[in-house]
């Protein structure tokens, strides 16, 4: 283990860390110079797609089911938040416990199968989970929980405008980026990739794949909750786009134009994204057609995603 | 020295020339609707005609007023509906949206509304709820509601026989307050709910639900949805017989483009309630033609016809204030103006949000009853304005609480 540490460490770390304090020099600046609101929605985004990466970049299993903790984990945060009436701290932490829950009972179905099979079982899984969405009380049905109140963090600072709940949002982003960057490189993420590279040999290795893969699951669906709770505190309403099984496949368009299996690419993949949907909202339809087309362009030009490729060029890792 | 005094002066003399002559007032609307779905003919692309019909007109001799418009698609989604209002308040300094023709969207956006402080103004969204227990200080329910289409189609069709009832409900706050606000003036009337079965939102496939509606032997089936769901739900009840069978239809929200879709061999019959049809009067006919060269073949709605009243209020209520007014300072003029339009004629706003004007209960013509394209409705009974809407007391506005 101590070896190859070692030689990874000199050039990619400061590469690392440059491109970190670029990042969170950006998180300071960004809120005067562009719109907040578009800024949150990209932080959430970002962090969900970072979630996702976790699971496929680093331990290879392609879940195709990451809206239902996303979508979930934001009904609860709505729900405990304009019933309950939580602090908005608390109706996140309860959105994101709840994707835990569920992380731990579908992860525990679906990484039984690798592949094609389990991308399925995480598919039929999440639209079972949409139904109840679409069918049950609380959830408000095609109407969704709306007027959530952003209430006051800790009970003291009110939220409501937005430059105030952007911090907010900012350090739960840095908090799911943090954890992410721990578990890939600690020992146990050494372990994941060591599995997504060859799993008999980990086996034969003695390691117990399968919890190994657990574990990887829950975190992946605990900070994709994270994500989908902030983002129905900030947006003050939880709805079934949030669950649907588009939602799913959006990730991992993100995921993929930003770079699989890079730190940051999940992050640029988010923006990419969100700010084609913002900025480019007056072609309505057309939206779609314009994000297949840099979809089929990515695939074919550059297939390690925009960071994948910069880190390519400049040699260093993202 | 000499440059400033000039400079003085010739602020002076702007000043006097705005005082002399009217204020100066600039606006910007934000036209949102259903541009691509099943809503998209009842609202839509028809909206943002009509919009730029009212904008053309009251500004055409007033040239101290502008006023610009953009216009946006929600997607009958309540958070890409709230996510827009928030950027068009926000960024784009919208001062008004108005139209949305979901339920679900315009509670969403009337949220966003009251909390910006703006305006909306709720031209195609039908749920009562938005000038009832969901009212706000900074929303306006132009056209129509569910309380108003169930006290037209319901009582009538109780009325004349049809006591027993079962719904076919769209499964969302427009369908649910349609529904029940229903199901109130039947049991009220004497007739009796059967059962009801609820669908999602833009369905294809309704036979088992009216395969439901059959088994249950009611005499109504009442379709508690609109648009794209009601032209589907009426073609699909037509294959299984359901009217050869001796049940009747109700549509409990049907529009005049509903019924074009649908042609008058199917549409026959129906019985429908509607605030303003276009061809009532020479000037509704006017400006149907004026409207058409936009939309050419379609005929307009009462959505449209909203929107269109919707924004020349508007623009009345903003030019008499002047300044840049807010969302709260602009609805309280605009319920204390009478309203006065060429299609709805001389009404008012109410406390609660409510706009007020006389309701029509149609019958869709037979096929050779109809002499020209567009030919759609005759006229049963004309709903008096005071009559036509929700008792003032009754919606639990907490808007009229106060006073």
């Amino acid at each position: 283990m101590e070896t190859p540490r070692a030689t990874a460490n000199t050039p990619s770390k400061t590469g690392e860390r440059i491109a970190f304090a670029v990042m969170v020099a950006a998180l300071i600046a960004a809120p005067f110079f562009a719109y907040p609101l578009f800024l949150m929605q990209a932080l959430c985004f970002a962090l969900f797609a970072c979630a996702f990466n976790l699971l496929i970049g680093y331990g290879g299993l392609l879940s195709f089911g990451h809206a239902l903790y996303f979508g979930w984990a934001s009904y609860l945060a709505a729900h405990s938040a304009k019933v309950w009436g939580f602090t908005p701290e608390l109706a996140i932490l309860t959105g994101a416990a709840t994707a835990a829950v569920f992380g731990l009972v579908t992860g525990a179905l679906a990484i039984r199968r690798q592949g094609i099979y389990f991308a399925m079982i995480t598919l039929a899984l999440a639209q079972m989970m949409f139904f109840f969405a679409l069918q049950m009380k609380f959830t408000g049905g095609e109407d969704g929980i709306q007027a959530v109140p952003r209430g006051k963090l800790f009970g003291l600072f009110d939220l409501t405008s937005h430059m105030a709940m952007y911090p907010v949002v900012a350090v739960f982003f840095l908090a799911g980026f943090l954890i992410i960057h721990r578990v890939i490189n600690s020992p146990f993420g050494e372990v994941l990739k060591a599995i997504r590279e060859n799993e008999p040999r980990a086996i034969s290795l003695g390691y117990k794949t399968e919890r190994y893969k657990l574990v990887a699951f829950v975190l992946s669906a605990t900070l994709a909750g994270m994500a989908g709770a902030t983002k129905a505190i900030v947006f003050q309403i939880a709805s079934l786009t949030d669950v649907y099984w588009t939602m799913s496949g959006e990730v991992i368009l993100m995921t993929l134009v930003g770079g699989l299996g890079t730190l940051f690419g999940p992050v640029v993949g988010a923006i990419t994204i969100i700010a084609m949907q913002t900025y480019l909202n007056a072609f309505e339809q057309w939206v779609t057609v314009i994000q297949g087309t840099i979809f089929v362009a990515c695939v074919l030009l550059f297939r390690r995603g925009i960071v994948g490729e910069l880190a390519r060029a400049l040699k260093i890792k993202l | 020295m000499k440059r400033m005094i000039s400079m003085t002066a010739l602020t002076i003399a702007l000043a006097a020339g705005t005082a002399h002559a009217q204020q100066q007032v600039t606006v910007k609307i934000g036209v949102m609707s259903d541009m691509s779905s099943l809503y998209a003919d009842i609202g839509g692309p028809g909206s943002v005609a009509a919009a730029k019909m009212a904008i053309a007109d009251y500004t055409k001799d007033r040239p101290n007023v502008k006023v610009e418009m953009i216009s946006g698609d929600h997607q009958n989604k309540p958070d890409v509906g709230s996510n827009l209002a928030n950027q068009w308040f926000d960024v784009d300094k919208v001062d008004m949206i108005i139209d949305i023709p979901n339920s679900g969207v315009a509670l969403a956006v009337s949220q966003v509304a009251s909390q910006k402080n703006k305006l909306f103004i709720v031209s195609g969204a039908a749920s009562s709820d938005l000038s009832g227990s969901k009212c706000n200080a900074n929303t306006i329910h132009w056209t129509y509601d569910t309380w108003m289409l169930a006290n037209g189609t319901g009582k009538a069709m109780v009325k004349t026989g049809g006591d027993t009832w079962f719904f076919l409900t769209a499964d969302y706050a427009f369908g649910h307050a349609l529904e029940r606000d229903t199901d109130a003036v039947v049991v009220k009337n004497g007739g009796k709910v059967l059962g009801k079965v609820r669908h999602p939102l833009n369905t294809n496939d309704f036979s088992s639900f009216l395969l439901q509606a059959q088994a249950s032997k009611a005499k109504v089936v009442g379709l508690a949805n609109a648009g794209g769901d009601t032209i589907n739900s009426i073609k699909q009840a037509a294959e299984f017989g359901i009217v050869k069978g001796g049940q009747s239809l109700a549509g409990l929200l049907v529009f005049a483009s509903d019924v074009a879709a649908l042609g008058l061999p199917t549409a026959q019959g129906l019985a429908l309630t509607e605030t303003w049809y276009w061809d009532v009067n020479d000037a509704n006919r006017a400006w149907t033609k004026r409207w058409q060269v936009e939309r050419p073949g379609k005929f307009p709605t009462m959505i449209h016809a909203g929107v269109y009243a919707g924004i020349t209020h508007y623009l009345k209520a903003r030019e008499s204030m002047g300044g840049a007014p807010d969302g709260k300072a602009i609805t309280e003029k605009m319920k204390s103006m009478p309203t006065d339009d060429i299609l709805f004629g001389k009404g008012e706003i109410r406390a609660d949000g409510r706009k007020i004007h006389d309701a029509y209960l149609f019958e869709v013509k037979k096929p050779e009853e109809s002499k020209y394209p567009g030919d759609f409705y005759k006229t049963r009974a004309t709903i008096p304005a005071a009559e036509a809407f929700r008792p003032l007391a009754e919606g639990g506005c907490s808007l009229v609480n106060k006073s």
